[in-house]
């Protein structure tokens, strides 16, 4: 039996920052558990999954189980729900809490009955002691019992004993998002609120010299026109008004503007000799002793991503309140309203509603920038569109705030317009990645160097200098939001995520040239450098498969040390029929000299990763035809993410994350010019639609008592490796630039 | 350009006359959302390029953030909150439940009202006629597959409790 404190020592990471049990879970009398985690939904089923973790360890129905939205003061502060760590963390700490809670009502139950409590069964709740006697957790309900911190002496079923995690429950939120029900963030309609829209500058860097008010104003329902530096935005009774009235203030307004933008169509000469910080990110040397096997040959490859927008289906969105001392009279038809001063009265209570993926780092963030205490502020999570990164919901949040503090009173909800969502909310970074590589006679890899050019991947709230807030840079005094960081490599890195090979080279060295400039504004993308990193590997690793007259799965297998990734190759291989079509002896078939100028159009492609070298592993095989532009007919998925708790939401998140993954490499590329984004609509940034979408199916490989590994971001490097190897397979081209189109395709061809 | 005072609007939506106060060109979508409360209509992107706001007028999908209110006058309005009830929700709500079909969900209400619009003309389409008719909806998660599948268990749904009527 452990000692207190090596239990204690032992509790997981979220539970040691939230120790208290009550914050986590609540038994109400009427036979419902309230379970608090501090991740949030971003439409990836995060809250079911972790409804099954709390219902397994209480030995409820999942029925029982009222999954609460994240709100500051209430809680537990999880940070950000990012990296695909919400499982990992959240399950891991619910999973002791609730254990440990259930042990709390057995204990009172022993007690009241005299019973040992390791004689007591539960079943929903139910306590039944050997002689019949039973009581339930809601009758005993109390929360003075929770009110204890976590000792982590309780504990946990073992995974042997699951009956709910592991199985297939229905997603909570779904019913009202079908029958349909407001649930989210844009549904939320408070008495009196008022509606209102941002004017953003016209280009990257202008500043607003002008505006007249008067127009706007005189439209009937204009409440408040706010000006604050270059922070333009206009507040209205109906939101019809407030879309009018924005319009006429952008017709209006002067703005100085200035060119600082590189030039798109060269872009990788920008990123490889703008001002960056070089760091080593690893590197391994070859073992000094033994004979070294000489270099028979080397290969070098540049690879390059353009800048991806998250583009989710719902714009970004915030409502806030602002109450101030009762003696305070709002304002009304003011002009020009100012709001730099009012934030700094004591007095003021701020109240969000916002789709962000952190509400405590959010609040602070708001805190510190309107000059409030935290506990003037309160943050309360409601869902928004599917989230995929750092996208525009803290930027909503705050300009609903900004507005709201120029009329006291009222609910103000904002709205993003589609322009302003692809135009102005973060970008993943556009990067180049070159692959250098020394071979032995059989062509297998003796050392290998990977390079990458690019801005950092975090640049949230929080994180970001001086505030990784847009309005807060546009308002009067506010600077820039400076360039994105990257976590180290022990965190999952950013830019350098998946950089160190995930093979069993004898050397290897991964070095990030971080740009400490930022052109357009870049953060957290699924999968962040992931992406790239495994599309340049993996299509390195073809490359050199091709040169040595390999098999581009016998040429990984034959480098692959760790079984689990051997295990989902191998899977994605059978599944996939991989060696029929080896078999079927077609022209160009990866291993044989690319056949350009040949008429076959189809062809297929391996990529493997397992998610920042730490995560879940992944392999795909994609089918695609080629003909004028590239259509991926098939994607075969194997993945190892050790338990699975929800095996039908796993699946679909990996389908869906294949899916996003082939849009990007097919398709996605933000378009800008030298003043700013001129991609911000969906004809101008096109997203692959349903008739494009491949055919995709995916296999779990069994857990094998290994522990939980997050399967949001997994699939997206393996698949567009996948998806260009395919090509490659069938044109004889490999095109090593993104998106993978039919310019980019030509571009490719010898000459 | 409305600077004068809003009017009395009539428009007939989900079977119930409805009147509002608000411009003649003010886009549909707004009145949905805002005045009627039927939330169930979503903005996407207000050019008709997404689906997000898909209602059925005169039983046809159509834009409601392009549509404006003068364009309605006299047509009927359907929203995904008219198609079913909460407890009943219309056959591809209810096989988007059953196959768990979505992931945030937001572009959902454009989806079933499309295949609403289809199986109204088609209760027997094959894979490709879902694809392309679903095509004018936009899904950023990649539930794609999903949704098509859906669709087609819905109108198969469909076709067996009409044959057995």
């Amino acid at each position: 039996m452990a000692t207190s404190d090596e239990a204690k020592a032992a509790l997981p990471f979220s539970l040691l920052a939230n120790p208290r049990i009550g914050d986590w879970l609540r038994v109400l009398p009427g036979g419902l558990v309230e379970v608090r985690s501090g991740k949030v939904e971003l439409g990836q089923g995060v809250l079911t999954a972790l409804a099954q973790v709390a219902a397994e360890e209480l030995d409820i129905d999942v029925a029982r189980v009222r999954m609460v939205a994240a709100v500051t003061g209430i809680s537990p502060d999880e940070g950000y729900t990012s990296g695909s760590m919400s499982i990992q963390n959240s399950g891991a700490a619910l999973r002791v809490a609730c254990a440990e809670a259930r042990a709390v009502y057995l204990g009172v139950a022993a007690d009241r009955w005299d019973v040992p409590a390791d004689l007591l069964t539960v079943q929903d709740g139910t306590m039944a002691a050997p002689d019949g006697r039973t009581t339930s957790y809601w009758e005993l309900a109390d929360d003075e019992l929770l009110d204890r911190p976590a000792t982590g002496l309780a504990e946990p079923k073992a995974a042997s004993g699951y009956r709910i995690v592991g199985t297939s429950v229905p997603r909570v939120d779904l019913p009202d998002k079908l029958a349909p029900r407001p649930r989210f963030v844009h549904d939320v309609a408070l008495d009196g609120m008022l509606y209102g829209r941002v004017v953003r500058p016209p280009s990257r860097g202008a500043t607003l010299l002008d505006v007249g008010a008067e127009p706007a104003m005189a439209l009937p329902g204009v409440v408040a026109v706010v000006r604050d530096g270059s922070f333009l935005g206009v507040i209205a009774a109906r939101e019809e008004v407030a879309l009018r009235a924005a319009d006429l203030l952008r017709a209006d307004a002067k703005w100085q503007e200035e060119p600082s933008l590189p030039d798109e169509d060269d872009l990788p000469a920008f990123l490889t000799s703008a001002p960056a910080e070089t760091g080593v990110l690893a590197e391994s040397a070859p073992p000094a002793s033994g004979p070294a096997r000489p270099a028979a040959g080397s290969h070098e490859a540049t690879y390059h991503r353009p800048y991806l927008a998250h583009a989710a289906m719902g714009p970004s969105s915030a409502t806030a309140l602002a109450r101030t001392a009762p003696a305070r009279t709002a304002l009304a038809r003011t002009a020009q309203a100012r709001t730099a001063s009012a934030g700094s009265e004591a007095g003021i209570r701020l109240e969000v509603w916002t789709h962000s993926q952190g509400v405590y780092l959010l609040r602070r963030e708001l805190a510190r920038t309107l000059k409030l205490t935290e506990d003037q502020v309160r943050v309360r999570h409601v869902e928004g569109a599917g989230c995929y990164g750092h996208n525009g919901a803290d930027d909503a949040a705050m300009d609903a705030a900004l507005l709201a503090l120029a009329v006291p009173g009222r609910p103000v909800q904002v709205v993003w317009s589609r322009s302003d969502e692809l135009g102005w909310a973060p970008y993943g970074p556009a990067a180049v990645v070159r692959i250098a590589a020394e071979v032995d006679a059989r062509g297998d890899v003796l050392s290998w160097q990977h390079e990458i050019w690019g801005n950092g991947h975090v640049n949230r709230p929080g994180f970001a200098r001086p505030v990784g807030l847009l309005a807060a840079s546009h308002r009067d005094g506010g600077e820039p939001i400076g360039p994105a960081g990257d976590p180290p490599l022990e965190r999952g890195g950013g830019s350098g995520r998946n950089a160190v090979p995930g093979y069993a080279f004898p050397a290897y060295r991964a070095v990030s040239h971080r740009l400490s400039v930022m052109p357009l504004r870049t953060s957290s993308l699924r999968s962040l450098g992931g992406f790239l990193n495994v599309f340049a590997i993996e299509s390195f690793m073809d490359e050199l498969a091709q040169a040595a007259g390999r098999d581009p799965v016998e040429y990984r297998l034959a480098q692959l040390a760790d079984p689990r990734g051997r295990a989902v190759i191998e899977a994605v291989v059978r599944r996939s029929g991989w060696a029929e079509r080896s078999a079927s002896g077609s022209p160009g078939s990866s291993g044989s000299s690319g056949s350009s100028g040949s008429s076959r159009s189809v062809g297929h492609g391996i990529g493997y990763a397992r998610y920042k070298n730490s995560s879940a592993y992944c392999a795909v095989v994609a089918e695609v035809e080629a003909v004028t532009e590239v259509r991926v007919r098939r994607l075969t998925i194997a993945v190892d993410a050790g338990l699975v708790i929800n095996p039908d939401g796993a699946e679909n998140q990996v389908e869906g994350g294949a899916i996003q993954a082939t849009s990007w490499t097919l398709k996605e590329r933000v378009r800008f010019n030298s003043l700013t984004v001129t991609s911000d609509t969906w004809d101008s940034y096109p997203i692959l639609r349903f008739s494009e979408v491949p055919a995709v199916e995916v296999e779990f490989l069994p857990g094998d008592g290994n522990p939980s590994l997050g399967v949001g971001e997994t699939a997206q490097g393996p698949t567009a490796a996948a998806i260009g190897n395919a090509l490659c397979d069938a044109l004889g081209v490999r095109v090593r630039t993104l998106p993978l189109t039919e310019q980019q395709i030509l571009a490719a061809m010898p000459d | 350009m409305a600077d004068t005072d809003p009017i009395r609007v009539a428009v007939l939506v989900n079977g119930r006359r409805e009147e509002v106060r608000t411009e003649q060109d003010t886009a549909l979508l707004y009145v949905l959302r805002n005045h009627l409360g039927l939330k169930g209509t979503r903005f996407g992107c207000g050019l008709g390029l997404c689906g997000a706001c898909l209602v059925l007028i005169d039983g046809r999908p159509a834009y409601s953030c392009d549509t404006p209110m003068w364009a309605v006058e006299d047509r009927e309005v359907i929203t995904v909150e008219g198609l079913g009830a909460p407890e009943r929700p219309h056959p591809v709500a209810q096989a988007i439940i059953d196959g768990q079909a979505a992931q945030c969900g937001f572009c959902i209400s454009g989806v079933v009202i499309s295949a609403a619009g289809l199986l109204a003309s088609n209760d027997d389409p094959s894979e490709d006629e879902v694809r392309a008719a679903l095509d004018r909806n936009l899904c950023r998660c990649g539930a794609h597959n999903r949704i098509v599948r859906a669709v087609l268990a819905a109108a198969s749904h469909l076709r067996a409790s009409r044959d057995s009527d």
